[in-house]
Formats: C-alpha cells, sequence, structure tokens
C-alpha cells in the first residue's frame, strides 16, 4: 500500500466536475427535465453517504455493514427537529452529524474489540437494531416512517425550491469530499491508512490504534448522518427503511463499484449505481437480476472496482 | 549496582495446560546490552510478548523506568519508552524509507497530536528532517526515497532499528535481528547494535550466539520457561546448567 | 391468575425453544462455514428462503406435506451443491469484501428470481391434517404441530452432535474450523470437506423454512431478517462452534420470543401505560441485540470460541 495520492488530474477534473453542477439545474430547467434535478441531488447525496463509508472502509480498513443505521439515524434527526420546529440547517445539519457521530462512537466502542468476519456481522446486527428500534418506535411513525413537511431553510433562504436544495447537497458534498482529501493526506489520514495495513506494528510505534478506528468510524457515521439529514429532506421522509442492512449492502457496492480507498470512489459508485438503477428500471420490473449478476461480474472480474481503472492508487 | 531499567518479578504464564513462564524474575540494568537465549521452545517469544504487552501474565508484574506496567498496553509501553523490533521483518513495504521512520517519529506523543485532520503531514518539514537523522545513523539515508519493499532484506532490518529508534526510547527490544541474515549482513548488524548501544539500553533476543557473545554485557538463560541463569558471557558459557541445556553435557 | 401466568410462561418458553432449534438448524451450516472457509455468506438466508419456496411448491404439487419437505429439501441440497461447485469456491480463498459483496449480489437474484416464479404473493404451506389442531399438556393445549418442530428440531441437533462430536468426519470439521492450514496439512480433503459442509447447511436452511412454513408467511425477504438472527447466534456462540450455535440459537430463540411476550406486560406493572406502551415494544425488538453487545463486551470472541 502507499498513502492515497489521488492521480494528476483528479483535482482539475473535480473542479471542472464542479463547475459542471453549478449550471446543472438551469441546464436542465432549460430543456424542460426538472424532474432530474431531484434524481441528480440524489445522486449527491448517495455519493456523501458512499464517501463516508469509504472512510471507513477504504482508507481505515474497517469492514462495517452497518453504515445505513448512521444514515438513516440522520435522517431521523432532521424530521424530528422539523416536526418539532426547528427549521435552520446550520443548526439541524450539525445535529444530525453529532447524533449521527455517538451513535456510530457508541457501535464502534463495542464493534472495534473485534477484527474480521466478527466485525463484519457484529456492525450488521448493530445496524439492524436500530432498524427494529425505529419500526417499533410509534412516535416516530414506526413502519411508516416520520414525514417532513417542507424543508430546511438555510441562512434564511427556503431550500423548498429543488434547484435550491441541489445546490446545498452540492455544497456538502463538495465540502465532504474537500475534507476527506485534506483529512488523507494530514496526520490522522495517515495514520489510519497504516493501521489498515499492519495495526500491531502502529501499536509497536506507540499509536493507541483503537482509539484512532473508534474516532474514523464515528466520523465516517457523522458525514453519513448529514448524508441522511439531507436525503429525508429531498424525499420528505424519514423511514426505517434507510436502516436497513440492505441499505448497507446498497451503499457498501457503490463503495467497491466506485473503487475502495479511493477519494472519489463513492462519488463514481454511487453515480454509476443510481444510472443504472434508473435505467434498468425502465427496462424490467425485474431489475435486481441484471443488479445482481453485474455484481457476480465485477467481483469476478473487476475486483478493484470501477475507479481503479482510472489512475492508481497504490505505488 | 545500575538502576534496573526493566524489572520483571515472579512472571507466571500457562497456556492451556503448559507452563509456559514460570516464576521468571528478571532484571535489565541501565545501559548494559542484555541478552537473553534458551533453546527453541523455551518460551522466548512468549517472554518478550509479555515484556512488550502483547499479552499479559496470569501473575507477577513488569516494571519499566521505575513505574509498574504490568496493566499498559503495548502502545502505553511505547509511550514510556519501550521500543521493539520484529522477529520477522515488520515494516510498511508499500511506503517509502523516509516514510516508515517519518511515521514512527509522528507516533511519539512530544512530536505533537496525530489528532489533525486539515495540515498536511508533508508541511511539516520537522518530522522528516528528523526522520532522516535516523537514517543517518543507521546508514540508510541515500535509500531513504526508497520503497521499503524494494530495500535488500538487511536493509529492512536497519530500516526497522531506525523506526523502533524514531520511537526515542529508552530501552531497545531487539527481537532475533539476525534472524535470517547471511554472514556479512549479521556482521553489519552487530555493528549497528554495537553503535546504538552507545546511546540505549537493549535487551537482544537471539540465536546467534557468536553475535550474543560479542554484544552482551550480561547473558540470562531461558530454558523451559525458567530463567537457569543470569551472568557475564564468560560466566554463563561456563555453567553447567547451561551446557546440559544447550549440548545435553551430562557432565 | 397465577395459573395463568404460568401457563402463559410455560407457552412462551415452548415456543421459545422451538424457534431455538429453527435457528439453529440456520446457524449451525453457518457458523461452519464462517469458522472453517472464514467466508462470510449473506445468501444463506436465501438459501432458507428458496427452501421454503420448494417445500411448499412440493408439498402442493405431491399434496403431502411430509413428501414436500423430503423434495424441498433435497431440491435445496442440489442447489447448494451448484453453488459451492459454480461459486463459492472461488469465494473462499477471495477477501471478505469479494465475499460480501457476491453473496449480496445472490440475495438480489435470489429474491428476484423467487419472485418470477412464485409472485410477489406470499405463498401458503399448510401442516399436516393430522397435526393442525393443539393438544393437550400439562393443563393447556399447545399446538401439536409446534410439538413436532420441537421434536425435529431436538432430533437433528442431537443428531449433529453425535455427527460433529463424534464421527471421523465431525473430527475434521472441528479441526478444519480451529486451524485450518493445519488440517490441510495433514492431508484431509478440505475441498471435499468444504464442498459437503455447504450442501449439508443448505440442506438444513430448506429444512428450517419447511417446518417453519405453515406457521410464518413464505415470502420474499424472509431470508434476510432470519439471516440477521443467524448472525446475532454465532456472534454470541462463537465462530465455528456448533455447540455455541446451540447454545446460541436457545438463548436468541428464548429472549426474543419472551421478551415480546413478556416484557410488555412487566413494564406495564411498573412504568406509567403511555411510557410502557412506547418502549415495551421497542425495548423488546432490540433485547437480543443488548444481549449480544453485553456478552461482546465481557467475551469478544463469544462464548465458545473455536479458534484459540
Amino acid at each position: 500500500m502507499a498513502f492515497y495520492r489521488p492521480a494528476p488530474y483528479q483535482k482539475p477534473l473535480a473542479i471542472a466536475l464542479l463547475l459542471a453542477m453549478l449550471v446543472l439545474p438551469n441546464v436542465l430547467t432549460a430543456f424542460g427535465q426538472e424532474f432530474y434535478i431531484g434524481f441528480a441531488t440524489r445522486i449527491l447525496i448517495f455519493a456523501l453517504a458512499a464517501s463516508s463509508l469509504n472512510l471507513v472502509l477504504g482508507f481505515a480498513g474497517m469492514f462495517s455493514l452497518g453504515h445505513a443505521a448512521f444514515f438513516g439515524t440522520g435522517a431521523y434527526v432532521a424530521a424530528i427537529c422539523m416536526a418539532n420546529g426547528i427549521n435552520d440547517a446550520l443548526l439541524v445539519f450539525p445535529l444530525a452529524m453529532g447524533v449521527a457521530g455517538l451513535f456510530a462512537l457508541l457501535v464502534g466502542a463495542i464493534s472495534l474489540r473485534t477484527r474480521g468476519v466478527y466485525f463484519i456481522m457484529i456492525t450488521l446486527a448493530f445496524g439492524q437494531m436500530a432498524y427494529y428500534l425505529f419500526v417499533s418506535a410509534r412516535t416516530w411513525g414506526g413502519d411508516d416512517g416520520l414525514p417532513l413537511v417542507g424543508r430546511l431553510n438555510l441562512a434564511g433562504f427556503s431550500l423548498n425550491d429543488d434547484a435550491a436544495f441541489f445546490y446545498a447537497a452540492l455544497a456538502s458534498l463538495a465540502m465532504s469530499i474537500v475534507f476527506l482529501g485534506r483529512l488523507a493526506d494530514a496526520r490522522f489520514g495517515r495514520v489510519i491508512q497504516a493501521i489498515r495495513e499492519n495495526e500491531t506494528r502502529m501499536e509497536a510505534l506507540g499509536y493507541p490504534v483503537f482509539r484512532y478506528r473508534l474516532i474514523c468510524f464515528a466520523l465516517g457515521g457523522g458525514l453519513a448522518g448529514l448524508a441522511g439529514a439531507l436525503l429525508a429532506n429531498l424525499t420528505g421522509l424519514a423511514s426505517p427503511n434507510l436502516l436497513q442492512w440492505m441499505q448497507s449492502g446498497t451503499l457498501l457496492v457503490m463503495v467497491i463499484i466506485g473503487g475502495v480507498g479511493y477519494l472519489y470512489g463513492g462519488m463514481v459508485g454511487a453515480l454509476i449505481l443510481l444510472c443504472l438503477e434508473e435505467v434498468l428500471a425502465g427496462f424490467t420490473l425485474h431489475w435486481h437480476i441484471g443488479l445482481g449478476l453485474l455484481l457476480l461480474g465485477i467481483v469476478m472480474f473487476a475486483p478493484k472496482g470501477v475507479a481503479a481503472l482510472f489512475g492508481k492508487q497504490h505505488g | 549496582m545500575a538502576e534496573a531499567l526493566l524489572e520483571v518479578r515472579n512472571l507466571s504464564r500457562r497456556f492451556a495446560a503448559v507452563d509456559a513462564l514460570k516464576q521468571v524474575n528478571f532484571c535489565v540494568e541501565a545501559g548494559e546490552v542484555h541478552a537473553l537465549i534458551g533453546p527453541n521452545g523455551a518460551g522466548k517469544t512468549t517472554f518478550i510478548h509479555h515484556v512488550s504487552g502483547a499479552l499479559k501474565p496470569d501473575s507477577g508484574s513488569v516494571h519499566f523506568a521505575g513505574t509498574d506496567v504490568t496493566a499498559l498496553s503495548m502502545h502505553q509501553r511505547v509511550a514510556a519508552g519501550m521500543a521493539r523490533s520484529y522477529q520477522i521483518t515488520n515494516v510498511f513495504l508499500g511506503l517509502s524509507v523516509l516514510d516508515n521512520v517519518a511515521l514512527a517519529v509522528q507516533g511519539r506523543q512530544d512530536s505533537g497530536s496525530s489528532f489533525r485532520f486539515w495540515k498536511p503531514v508533508i508541511a511539516e518539514q520537522g518530522l522528516f528532517d528528523e526522520a532522516f537523522v535516523y537514517l543517518e545513523q543507521l546508514g540508510l539515508a541515500e535509500r531513504s526515497v526508497s520503497l521499503a519493499g524494494n530495500l535488500a532484506h538487511g536493509e529492512q532490518r536497519a530500516l526497522e532499528l531506525a523506526m523502533a529508534l524514531a520511537t526515542k526510547p529508552k530501552m531497545l527490544l531487539l527481537d532475533e535481528p539476525m534472524a535470517g541474515a547471511g554472514p556479512e549482513e549479521s556482521a553489519r548488524m552487530v555493528e549497528l547494535i554495537e553503535h546504538l548501544a552507545r546511546h540505549v539500553t537493549i535487551l537482544l533476543v537471539e540465536h546467534d550466539m557468536t553475535a550474543v557473545f560479542r554484544l552482551a554485557d550480561r547473558v540470562s538463560v531461558l530454558v523451559n520457561g525458567s530463567l537457569i541463569c543470569t551472568g557475564t558471557p564468560d560466566a554463563v558459557r561456563a555453567d553447567p546448567a547451561v551446557r546440559r541445556a544447550y549440548l545435553g553435557d551430562t557432565a | 391468575m397465577q395459573d395463568e401466568v404460568t401457563q402463559l410462561f410455560l407457552e412462551q418458553a415452548l415456543n421459545g425453544l422451538q424457534f431455538g432449534l429453527m435457528l439453529f438448524l440456520l446457524a449451525a451450516g453457518l457458523t461452519l462455514v464462517f469458522g472453517i472457509m472464514d467466508c462470510i455468506n449473506l445468501a444463506h438466508g436465501s438459501l432458507y428462503m428458496v427452501g421454503a419456496y420448494l417445500v411448499a411448491a412440493a408439498a402442493q404439487a405431491a399434496d403431502s406435506f411430509w413428501s414436500g419437505l423430503g423434495a424441498g429439501v433435497a431440491g435445496a441440497a442440489i442447489l447448494g451443491l451448484l453453488l459451492e461447485l459454480s461459486l463459492f469456491r472461488q469465494l473462499y480463498k477471495r477477501d471478505h469484501l469479494s465475499q460480501v459483496l457476491a453473496t449480496f449480489a445472490l440475495i438480489l437474484i435470489a429474491n428476484e428470481a423467487v419472485r418470477i416464479i412464485w409472485g410477489a404473493q406470499p405463498v401458503m404451506l399448510n401442516p399436516p391434517d393430522a397435526l393442525s389442531g393443539p393438544v393437550e399438556i400439562v393443563g393447556f393445549f399447545y399446538p401439536a404441530y409446534r410439538l413436532v418442530i420441537i421434536a425435529f428440531g431436538l432430533a437433528v441437533a442431537g443428531l449433529l452432535y453425535l455427527l460433529v462430536a463424534k464421527s471421523r468426519v465431525g473430527m475434521w470439521v472441528r479441526a478444519g474450523a480451529s486451524n485450518r492450514e493445519m488440517t490441510e496439512a495433514l492431508g484431509i480433503n478440505v475441498q471435499g470437506l468444504f464442498t459437503a459442509v455447504f450442501v449439508f447447511g443448505a440442506a438444513l436452511c430448506a429444512l428450517a423454512g419447511g417446518l417453519l412454513g405453515p406457521l410464518l408467511a413464505v415470502q420474499v425477504g424472509m431470508g434476510e431478517s432470519v439471516l440477521i438472527l443467524a448472525f446475532v447466534v454465532i456472534i454470541i456462540g462463537g465462530i465455528g462452534s456448533i455447540r455455541g450455535a446451540l447454545v446460541g440459537s436457545l438463548i436468541v430463540g428464548s429472549v426474543d420470543t419472551l421478551g415480546r411476550a413478556l416484557l410488555p406486560t412487566l413494564l406495564r406493572a411498573t412504568l406509567p401505560a403511555d411510557a410502557a406502551s412506547t418502549l415495551g415494544p421497542a425495548l423488546a425488538s432490540i433485547l437480543i441485540y443488548l444481549l449480544m453487545a453485553g456478552i461482546l463486551f465481557f467475551k469478544p470472541q463469544g462464548l465458545f470460541p473455536a479458534r484459540a
């Protein structure tokens, strides 16, 4: 392994992409395709959620299958806030991140005592626990979830307009990616990547490995919480299904398709998977079969993910 | 008598039905090179794990630099000044030689917290300058930009020492530094350790008796989980119990 | 009053035992696959689902529950064999990431395939007529069919115990779970052993699915929820340990069943009514996870770790 270093063309490409995104709502509106603004926002949000998982899985090597629990927690925090009349995004988003991060801290504190297959199953089980908790919470809508009335306000502006909300999601994603990119190069990023490679050696260099993993796990959970809060705002519903383990699996699939341990892996994966879903679902009701076969194909023939096909990380 | 830097008192450990360590009392004095030898299966590795903190004893205690460290984890013992090298070369093969040592410098508490999420490490020139000093000490300065995975075996062992040194230890715990080395590499490693011994206390676990008798101030012998003898190399060589254990002497 | 409470408790304890034994059928195969092959198989629940559908279809075709059960279990075993030979054999040597992705893909495929073949509506599976009524045991009535499930579960558990603890193959299996390399080095055909264990696990899945079919709805997605419970069982019991799987199953089965049945009542007795009615179901649904967390905190390797 080496410490993560993006290929030289990636930064300009990312900036160009960001600029293109800035005009996307206008372009879509000009062509009368406003429907796709919502779709694009969805991609941005899942890109953020998948990137947060990639921090945990790709950079720190913690194979969590319960990440959706933090995602869904963020959604519920947003919904509960709004049900109680708290509408300011500058308050709700940090709160969603904080609650989801704290929850991750708790789950991590127990799960990170284990390794390997154990860790995978335990994160999965804790995720499911959160799911059942929300399913049985009648105060918050139980099975049906908790609907949101309208959207948050950001610095006095309402995000009810789809384009405005698109920009809010875009800003969240862009800031998160910048943060993750900086983090990868910073002391903390180096430490977690080295722990991924050889935790015993890091322990023998004096690093309190458990603490680093735990903080990283909580950071990932917090970012997932932000994504969840955004998604609840987009769809107008915080549903227990967001916490369900199949959702964790979907995020995982995104990261793997996009490239585990690549800064843009989560983005690429979310884009590919959601577009694929959109296209396949147009052909057949049973598009899951196609997706499943495709995934099997990827495991067998392109195990390093799509991002690995562009530029290289290792070496 | 010089001050004891490491003191192991009545250390015992059982695995299933096997007594791996039986009431071991052991002491490394500040400034010395203390070698621990013993036939295969004597419990040396288990002993090392208890000193470094990878394993916890059933009974007995480990004291380091005047404090009881029995309950401390490995990283806490490292922070207290106990560094170790591994029997099997254990460096980050995909990182440059300099990055390997910089990681070790960064792990030291006096180099600042590693819970920094924003400032790039490459801007912290101090880390790399210091790392480079250790590389110079171990004769690896010219290889600083190479990938650790591309180093020769002997160079990797030296890198491992550089990383251990970069934690600024009071005591170096060297687990078979000659393992897998050819005669030339061994000679070079002996020289390096001799050089290091001027600055730091060393606990050396080694099979290579030439190296042990050349480097050690004192030697302890572990047989079947018990310490049977401690003394100067000459005294240990002459000890009848040691001869029995090693040579099967009946005399 | 006293009698009623005792009766409720006894009935729920039997339900818990029955549920635990069925969980054991699922967890036994899974824990061996995880333990011996170090392979994570998310699609184990899909085998359970497909098994239940096969049993239901065969039972309908043959107009006999027991023939259906036999045919369904055999069908699942064949399916397991095909899966092992074509896919899992490649997966053992791959990393956990690939295993999770591939078996996740299998779930998607299995769910959709079942939906295509049998439709989205739940399929009915009727218990054998002779067992459809209740029987009286020590003063209360209990469904005969559930008693048969318990008997089945106990028989299979006993058989498995004998097989794993006493037979030569069982010795290999245990050796494989605690130290795979060594077992290979001793010249045991680990590949063949893997196949056998996997197929056996698939058959047990179908058995559990078929037996539970008349009690629960046979429907798409039934595998996923039960898979998680099997995971919890394995985590509690210790990966690779049949004994752990049995103990874990009984713990999870009874704690979950009793918790759901008794906890709301208990809370109503101690808490204000509205607090109890919100807290009761929520607490009952996460009881086994709390239990798991508690056990893990003290024993991160589970109750009966197979690996030293």
